[in-house]
């Protein structure tokens, strides 16, 4: 066991926990943020998709020790009013059925947006395929996307996007 | 309008002895609540005992909170629902709260979410109660004015006195409204005036589950729960020797170990189990745990074998189902034959959220926590095992991260029950992808041999026997002479009009293998049975695929889905260079046709461009909700035509994970153009029908390009 320092969506969080334990159960279970999901455990479905320093990782394979003082972001950090912009096009486009997945779907968008903030079908396709949905959304979360930057190019929408990070730089 | 004068089987009745709530309504069932046949007042009820269904509360405040009886697993039931009930009682839907109810079948009737019955089983209902509300809410406010009710009208949570414009918001007309009797005769608003049924509102459910705050099984925690992971035997019939937890006791955290065995149908699947402090601790308690298996005295089936047994099973005569004339008679006189065999995969189910449960088993009570499909059933199954009272049983739902059936069980529930009775703390049992993968039950695959006879350029003799495993032989005692009526799940029931003389049966093959509802049933591998062999006798008969089936489907339903088709597809002028492929289906009421367009690229691969969908599932609820099940459920078909399959080998499922159980991805998903018709038909299922006819309408349109006809599942599509 070791005392690690985890900054989760901005805020320090002090834990004691097993260096090797991966950083999933980390948030979830000492952190105790749940929007991060358990899929496989094997960085294969990306339902754990977290964003550390900016970049989406799998929480599920990556111990919590390489994560400690650096920048975690998880769906909460999105925003919990449902503010951000791949949150509003999420809704827009009615993605999720049972949304267990979506939490990393998002957070996979999201980085790809702010890398790029007109992703066509290549793109998407390429930031989006370690993402498995049994509910088979992919028609919507590729419409949301586009929503989404649609959203970020539109002045109405441009204060927002730029209040979540995500304006174009 | 519709009057509705007598509710047949459930009556109407009020309660206002829930707390804060003025005005609660809803309807029991007098077959439960024998001996009680006429409407109720509340004091009344409260003499007799009855327990009510509390489907609409309304408080003083005016909030209106509605019920949802089933499991919300990605369907939509938790929009649909209340989408009804709203309807007829004039509100707004996004000023309503919206619950999940507890099990209780005598309150809410089945609750068991399979069969695409949520609300094709309960609208009527549904409507009934949200428009008695209404009318006793205008029959307060008439009396609170002195004036006629038939001078007021309801709309958005208000009563309005329609002369005068005298306005009363819900809120303040629910104590009077709780005292009134209850209407024996409502009416039923036309579908015409429908502001909220037949719209396609955004869900309820959706922001919950954006920002991650939507509560799953895994995400529910008690105060001092406990966390459990089972080290089960990984062969289906197998026992447990001996273990030696002289390491996983020294885990920290680490805190019982003990053999569990869980109920699986007929047999006992045996494990064992570390408890621990944290889920983490559990993990590593489990990793240092060494058990010795027993594997004698059953067989170590694999998958080759069973193939073998169900092609050897084609050769008994099978269960004899559904027949209509002479087959054998006229096959034989037939002018042109057809015989295929046709082979589907077994499946697993892979919800995104493995399974788990919550259980506090205290004394003589029980509460359990988490995604549930069957909160009734598995209020039954652990009141019978436990030996305790029916209501001393609570089982509550959480969002489910999926359930395609797997959810309905009750295996995982009772597993977790056992564990919490012995440790007498409340905990959490959780499944790790590869015990979710491995343990089943799944899907079983399915071998079919038809035989067909054409004359006169139409089907005269049709013969489908299936041999698979039979889901009903598995429960103890099983009458194993009788079919379960699942040999012509997914026919497009027309068919049996037009064709003279056919024979549909099925062989049970066993397997130890456990298996059980997978999304839409026996009609998730007879459909493509069913619908590849039309294709193939419309080749025989050197007719058009869609013409083929328009002449053998009657009915206006069949030849309205079969125009849209071929209008949606450009059907008579489709491009010589694509292959386009049709298939239609019949599934718990609703019925589909599938077109799909596939095509060579210039890398020399086949792709899947495009489906056209056209779904009739008659009257229907939200379509948006509808249009993204038929999306779900055709990624959910493409998966099992070509991406994955379960295989068996020694006795155990070789697929552990989502490295080798592969699922479709983003890229993988061709376009969609979906439409729903309208008509006024009653409501079929909408959650599981679309799925059938995906993949032989994907292997239709393969042999319309190519020229080969696939008759197994699943195949690679960049082999042919």
């Amino acid at each position: 066991m070791a005392a690690i320092n985890l900054t989760v969506n901005g805020k320090l969080y002090k834990i004691v926990a097993d260096p090797k334990m991966p950083l999933l159960w980390a948030i979830r279970d000492l952190v105790k943020l749940t929007g991060t999901k358990y899929g496989c455990g094997i960085a294969r479905c990306g339902a754990c998709t977290v964003h550390l320093n900016g970049a989406p990782v799998r929480s599920c394979s990556l111990p919590v020790s390489s994560a400690a003082n650096q920048k975690i972001t998880t769906i909460e950090g999105l925003s919990t009013d449902n503010s951000h912009v791949v949150q509003q096009a999420w809704i827009k486009e009615q993605v999720p059925q049972c949304g267990y997945c979506q939490s990393g779907q998002m957070m996979a968008a999201a980085a790809l947006l702010k890398g790029n903030p007109h992703p066509g079908d290549k793109e998407i396709d390429a930031a989006m395929q370690g993402h498995i949905c049994r509910c088979g959304t992919y028609v919507r979360i590729r419409k949301a996307i586009k929503t989404a930057a649609e959203m970020m190019a539109s002045p109405t929408t441009a204060a927002a996007a730029t209040n979540a990070g995500l304006a174009p730089k | 309008m519709n009057s509705v004068k007598n509710l047949s089987r459930r009556k109407f009745i009020t309660l206002s002895s829930m707390s804060g709530t003025a005005f609660t309504l809803g309807f029991y069932f007098p077959a439960v609540a024998k001996g009680i046949s006429k409407i109720l007042s509340v004091q009344n009820a409260d003499e007799k005992g009855i327990e009510l269904t509390s489907w609409i509360s309304i408080d003083k405040s005016g909030t209106v909170t509605l019920v949802n009886h089933r499991s919300e697993m990605g369907q939509g039931s938790f929009q649909a629902v209340p989408q009804i009930i709203a309807e007829e009682l004039e509100v707004d839907l996004n000023k309503v709260k919206i619950v999940f109810a507890p099990g209780n079948s005598k309150k809410f009737g089945s609750q068991i979410t399979g069969g695409s019955s949520t609300v094709r089983d309960s609208y009527k209902n549904l409507l009934r109660t949200g428009a008695t509300a209404r009318e006793m809410l205008i029959a307060a406010a008439a009396k609170k004015w002195n004036v006629p009710a038939t001078e007021c009208y309801a709309e958005k949570g208000m009563v309005i006195h329609r002369p005068s414009g005298k306005k009363a918001d819900y809120g303040t007309l629910v104590e009077e409204a709780s005292k009134l009797p209850v209407p024996n005769q409502v009416f039923l608003k036309e579908r015409k005036d429908y502001k909220i049924i037949g719209q396609p509102l955004p869900r309820q459910d959706t922001p919950l589950k954006t920002n991650g705050s939507a509560e799953f099984g895994l995400d529910k925690k008690l105060p001092g729960m406990l966390y459990a992971l089972v080290e089960r035997n990984p062969r289906f019939l197998g026992k447990v020797k001996s273990f030696d937890d002289t390491m996983a006791k020294a885990v920290p955290g680490v805190k019982n170990i003990f053999k569990v065995e869980m109920p699986v149908f007929s047999f006992k699947r045996e494990g064992v189990v570390v408890v621990a402090e944290s889920l983490w601790a559990a993990m590593q308690g489990r990793k240092a745990l060494k058990v010795e298996w027993d594997d004698e005295g059953f067989e170590h089936l694999s998958t080759d074998q069973l193939y073998s047994r169900m092609r050897e099973d084609l050769q008994k005569p099978g269960l004899s189902q559904r027949t209509g004339g002479n087959f054998e008679d006229r096959f034989q006189k037939a002018g042109k034959k057809l015989e295929a065999i046709y082979e589907t995969p077994y499946e697993s189910h892979s919800c995104m959220e493995p399974l788990n449960c919550i259980a506090n088993v205290e004394g003589d009570k029980c509460e359990v926590w988490g995604p549930i499909q069957g909160p009734d059933w598995i209020q039954s199954d652990i009141s019978e095992r436990l030996k305790i009272p029916l209501e001393n049983v609570s089982v509550n739902m959480t969002f489910l991260g999926g359930g395609f059936g797997r959810k309905a069980f009750t295996d995982y529930t009772m597993e977790a029950v056992l564990i919490s009775k012995q440790i007498k703390a409340p905990v959490q049992v959780v499944w790790t992808r590869e015990d979710d993968m491995t343990q089943g039950p799944f899907r079983p695959g399915a071998v079919y041999q038809c035989r067909g006879g054409i004359n006169n350029d139409r089907i005269n003799a049709l013969q489908v026997k299936m041999a698979a495993q039979d889901m009903d032989h598995q429960w103890p005692g099983a009458d194993k002479t009788n079919f379960n009526g699942s040999n012509t799940e997914g026919l497009a029931e027309a068919y049996l009009e037009s064709i003279p003389h056919y024979s549909f049966s099925d062989v049970p093959t066993e397997s130890p293998i456990p298996v059980m509802w997978w999304r839409s049933v026996y009609s998730s591998t007879n459909g493509f049975a069913f619908e590849s062999f039309i294709d193939e006798l419309a080749h025989v008969a050197e007719k058009d695929p869609l013409e083929f089936r328009r002449s053998h489907l009657g009915g206006e339903r069949y030849q309205a889905i079969i125009d849209k088709l071929q209008e949606k597809t450009g059907w008579k002028t489709r491009s010589k260079n694509d292959g386009w492929g049709v298939a239609i289906t019949e599934c718990f009421k609703t019925i589909v046709g599938e077109a799909v367009k596939v095509s060579r690229k210039a890398d020399g691969k086949l792709s899947v461009d495009k489906v056209v969908a056209v779904m009739d599932c008659g009257w229907y609820v939200n379509p948006d909700i509808i249009k993204a099940q038929i999306e779900g459920s055709i990624v959910m078909a493409l998966g099992a035509a070509i991406t994955h399959e379960t295989h068996f080998t020694d006795g155990k499922a070789v697929e552990k994970n989502f490295d080798t159980y592969l699922m479709p991805r983003i890229s993988d998903i061709p376009e969609m153009d979906i439409h729903i018709m309208d008509n006024d038909e009653k409501p079929g299922g909408a959650g599981e029908p679309a799925l059938p006819p995906f993949a032989p309408a994907l292997c239709n349109a393969i042999f319309d390009l190519t020229g080969k006809r696939i008759r197994k599942l699943p195949f690679k599509l960049a082999e042919i």
